[in-house]
């Protein structure tokens, strides 16, 4: 993986560093309620640099056709370039070949797809699903619907106070009926950081195949499917300064051939009768229709963006701020943290006393900070800690301590206006 | 925007120390409001007699400005017979959303502090939850009401 910085006379370390990824983008040069916006939401979705607007805007403005489909040249352009964003994206994760890479429309259509199609065939009656306490509804409800439809059995790794999830128990869980385990990379209400490599090598140990719910993974941290030697890893565009609507499916080439279609139409078929369809070759197989080109081009631009800037020089410099961002939060009376593993991602998942996040956040917005509240989707993890939802300040490798001092400052004023 | 016509001292007062904060058991009529959303959750209660809300309380967590909605909501419809209720829910209502009506919110005292809530749109449904309850309580539904 590339580790070169844009500018290579400075450190990440350096908050001009910062300061000069934030200049490419230009959705962050604007004012909020007349103060300077400070966007601290990322893990709800990123904002997209200059060189992925451009990348969509050249396509949609010089090469746009349907793909597969024509021997026109805009239609050989278009699925070029929709299938040089696949070579990316392989390239990016690691994966053996372009058949494992699955275009989706984001993390949530890679699990249901995988629920749905992986359900068909291998879970039955009694069979069991594990996931963890810490799931985005992403990764509860297909695998809660499926256990409706195949009366299998939906089991739950627990978590503890800090926001670590129990691995003996899990090894307790992993039984002869157990038929996939679907588990969060990196929690989005939480932070926390699962050691994935050791639960897929306790899974993978039994021969059960292993989901990695990987969507706050990849935009922060080298991810090397490879390596970690899941069965599927799923992710979204939009979390890693790409285009909304788009997202990827990876799939152990020898699993997904296994799969039966999700769904079916065009581009995943070789041909149709009415007596019986042959389907096409994997990763075609399972995308049916014609996908998001224009979605693709902007995620492969997001990638070459996350590749020339380094994953490991975003991962140190994330890792910089949350230290920073956590010790000045910690310091303002009255506040809790909601998840403090060990291992974090940019995530600060709080809450205050006598302050409702939801005040919070339009009170943090009217000094033109942009923070995420309510339950983020996981309102198990939210059930647990007892409370109804929190505030949320995410990171993103745009961000840099001035936003983080903005943050407090803000939060100082809740106190005044709530009293 | 300022914050003040959205946290108006009334309100700071109401979510500090909200009046018929209580249970009422047994109640009469009672209905579940819940905001998923923000994870509002409340419980409105009352009692009738001779056709009048006798007493009407509430009990649940939500943000400031439903703690004191529904705070001011119950001030404002004790005592009050089931029409003036309703009648009071379609002005506050209007107020909120902004619509054209001759309501002038002067008119409604204390709740008026409400009509900031019509800047902030993501707010409305905080601010309404508690009336829609009362409503959901009247109509005698025993099902929870969401806003969604
Ligand atoms: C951990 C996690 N999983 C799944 C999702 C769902 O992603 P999407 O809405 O892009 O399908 C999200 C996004 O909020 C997430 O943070």
């Amino acid at each position: 993986m590339s580790t070169s910085s844009i500018s290579p006379i400075l450190s990440p370390d350096s908050e001009t560093w910062a300061e000069n990824i934030r200049r490419e983008f230009p959705i962050l040069d604007q004012q909020v309620h007349g103060k300077p916006l400070v966007f601290l939401d990322s893990a709800a979705s990123s904002q997209r640099p200059r060189s992925v607007i451009d990348a969509v805007t050249w396509y949609e403005e010089h090469d746009h056709a349907n793909v597969h489909r024509g021997v026109h040249t805009l239609s050989q352009r278009a699925t070029d370039a929709f299938e040089g964003a696949r070579e990316k994206v392989r390239g990016f994760i690691n994966a053996e070949s372009t058949s494992e890479i699955v275009f989706v429309s984001g993390t949530t259509e890679g699990i249901n797809l995988v629920a749905s199609s992986f359900g068909q065939k291998f879970i039955a009656e009694g069979d069991e699903i594990i996931i963890s306490h810490m799931e985005h509804h992403a990764n509860i409800v297909p695998w809660q619907m499926l256990c409706e439809r195949n009366k299998a059995v939906l089991r739950v790794i627990p978590m503890d106070e800090r926001g670590e999830l129990d691995y003996q128990a899990y090894l307790d869980m992993l039984g002869p009926r157990t038929r996939i385990v679907a588990l969060n990379h990196v929690s989005n209400a939480l932070g926390t950081i699962n050691p994935v490599k050791q639960y897929v090598a306790a899974a993978r140990e039994k021969g059960i195949p292993i989901l990695l719910d990987g969507a706050q993974a990849v935009p922060h941290m080298p991810v090397d499917v490879r390596d970690l030697d899941c069965d599927f890893f799923v992710f979204s565009g939009h979390k890693m300064y790409g285009p909304t609507g788009i997202g990827v499916l990876y799939g152990r080439k020898s699993l997904l051939e296994q799969l039966p279609p999700y769904q079916g139409g065009g581009d995943m078929i070789l041909a149709v009768t009415f007596e019986k369809t042959l389907y096409n070759e994997l990763p075609y197989r399972l995308e049916a229709g014609t996908p998001n080109i224009s979605g693709a081009v902007g995620l492969g631009a997001a990638v070459d963006f996350l590749q020339r800037i380094g994953i490991d020089n975003v991962q140190r410099r994330e890792q910089e701020l949350l230290a920073y961002a956590t010790t000045a939060l910690e310091s303002i009376p009255g506040l809790r943290m909601i998840g403090t593993a060990s291992h974090k991602a940019g995530v600060l998942s709080f809450v205050m006393e006598r302050a409702h996040p939801h005040d919070i956040g339009t009170i943090l917005d009217t000094e033109g900070v942009a923070v995420r509240t309510g339950h983020h989707c996981a309102m198990p993890v939210m059930e647990y800690f007892k409370v109804p939802a929190t505030a949320r300040a995410s990171l993103g490798i745009y961000n840099t301590r001035a936003d983080i001092d903005k943050l407090v400052e803000a939060l100082q004023r809740v106190r005044e206006v709530l009293g | 925007m300022d914050l003040r016509d959205l946290y108006q001292d009334i309100i700071v007062d109401h979510n500090r120390s909200p009046r018929n904060f209580r249970l009422i058991d047994p109640a009469d009529l009672q209905a579940q409001g819940y905001n998923p959303l923000c994870g509002d959750k409340l419980g409105v209660y009352l009692n009738l007699r001779d056709g009048r809300i006798e007493d009407l309380a509430f009990q649940g967590s939500g943000c400031a400005i439903s703690v004191a909605s529904a705070s001011l909501m119950t001030e404002a419809v004790k005592g009050t017979s089931e029409t003036e209720a309703r009648k009071l829910y379609e002005q506050v209502h209007d107020m909120l959303t902004g619509a054209e009506t001759d309501v002038d919110p002067m008119d409604l005292g204390k709740l008026a502090a409400l009509a900031g809530v019509r800047e902030y749109p993501s707010r409305v449904k905080c601010a309404s939850l508690c009336w829609h309850t009362l409503i959901a309580a009247l109509d005698k539904q025993s099902d929870a009401v969401t806003t969604e």
